[in-house]
């Protein structure tokens, strides 16, 4: 194959992005929805305490 | 699922502090899509699907045009390049007509998605931007013999990027987000000037570029043995692009949630939000 370091830079950098770009995606959502989570069961047990309280 | 993550994603509304929700929006399709939750709901649905066919297409597109298509006569192997230049260049423009089209909906309309969504384009946009402008220094340095010539394409896509960076720049710039956004979506609309620049720089200058090989009212110049894999690898990185986008979006719309949630747990209590 000729010029193939021109052709590996192009197809590695490309891949190399694109899976920095999905896995940084991945990671954010599933924090954000861990994050949220936890503070929708929070808010919720602070609910019903208000709730069963004299 | 989980009933947390139901709890979560079937959120009716979530607030945007200091905007107001559009009462009477143009067309069902928009107001349909103003709500984040239901929004959120329908991108858990679409996002595996999305994620798995960008993956086939991409792997089938990249792996047809690296070892299965033929190599050029005069260029040899390094058209193969061409096999993610070509949809890197394309998801440039594309995006950033995304990217001015959430402007709109956002200074017009108010839409409570766009500013968020323009905010997740933006990022994404400028790595297929510099994606696009590497591996055409990669492919011009064997072809040209520079790395870099300051011709109408590829300067104009170098504005481009520029403008993808000064938007996400600028939305950080204040301290009140709202301002932001709309400094933001401003100056989206303003950039969106140099789409036609890009395209059309090929026929309006006399360039070291390559004229356009497939055209929406011509037959197109290159042989169906590129062209087919290109034209999978192009499908396959606008689904791997939306895909981003979208798992972006959803954990952005989760996290303005969240702020709110914990404003309104700091403000009960007295104190700052935790």
């Amino acid at each position: 194959m000729t010029h193939l370091p021109y052709i590996a830079g192009a197809y590695g950098l490309t891949l190399a992005l694109a899976a920095w770009l999905s896995l940084a995606a991945m990671l954010r959502l599933a924090r954000a929805r861990t994050r949220l989570r936890a503070v929708e069961q929070q808010a919720g047990r602070v609910r019903r305490a208000a709730r069963s309280g004299p | 699922m989980d009933t947390t993550t139901v709890a979560a994603e079937d959120a009716t509304e979530i607030p945007v502090p200091g905007k107001v929700s559009p009462r009477r929006p143009i067309g069902g399709l928009l107001h349909r899509f103003a709500n984040p939750g239901r929004f959120l709901r329908l991108a858990a649905r679409l996002q595996p699907w999305l994620n798995a066919i960008a993956i086939l297409l991409t792997g089938w597109g990249l792996i047809w045009g690296l070892f299965f298509s033929p190599a050029d006569w005069q260029q040899g192997d390094a058209v193969r390049i061409m096999y993610v230049h070509v949809p890197a260049a394309w998801l440039a423009s594309v995006g950033y007509v995304a990217l001015a089209v959430c402007s709109v909906l956002s200074l017009v309309w108010r839409h409570p998605l766009a500013d968020l969504a323009a905010a997740e384009i933006g990022p994404v946009g400028a790595t297929v931007t510099a994606v696009c402008l590497a591996s055409g220094s990669l492919w011009g340095k064997p072809m040209w013999g520079a790395w870099w010539v300051w011709d109408a394409r590829l300067t104009s896509v170098l504005v481009l990027l520029f403008l993808y960076l000064g938007h996400i720049a600028l939305l950080r710039a204040f301290d009140e987000p709202q301002r932001g956004y709309r400094a933001g979506a401003i100056l989206a609309l303003l950039g969106a000037i140099d789409l036609p620049i890009i395209k059309f720089s090929v026929q309006w200058w006399n360039t070291l570029h390559q004229p356009d090989s497939i055209t929406l009212t011509g037959a197109p110049t290159m042989s169906t043995s590129m062209l087919w894999p290109l034209l999978i690898s192009a499908l396959g990185f606008s689904f791997g692009f939306a895909a981003i986008v979208m798992a972006r979006l959803r954990a952005a719309v989760m996290e303005q949630r969240l702020r709110v949630l914990l404003l309104a747990r700091g403000n009960a209590s007295g104190g700052a939000p935790a």
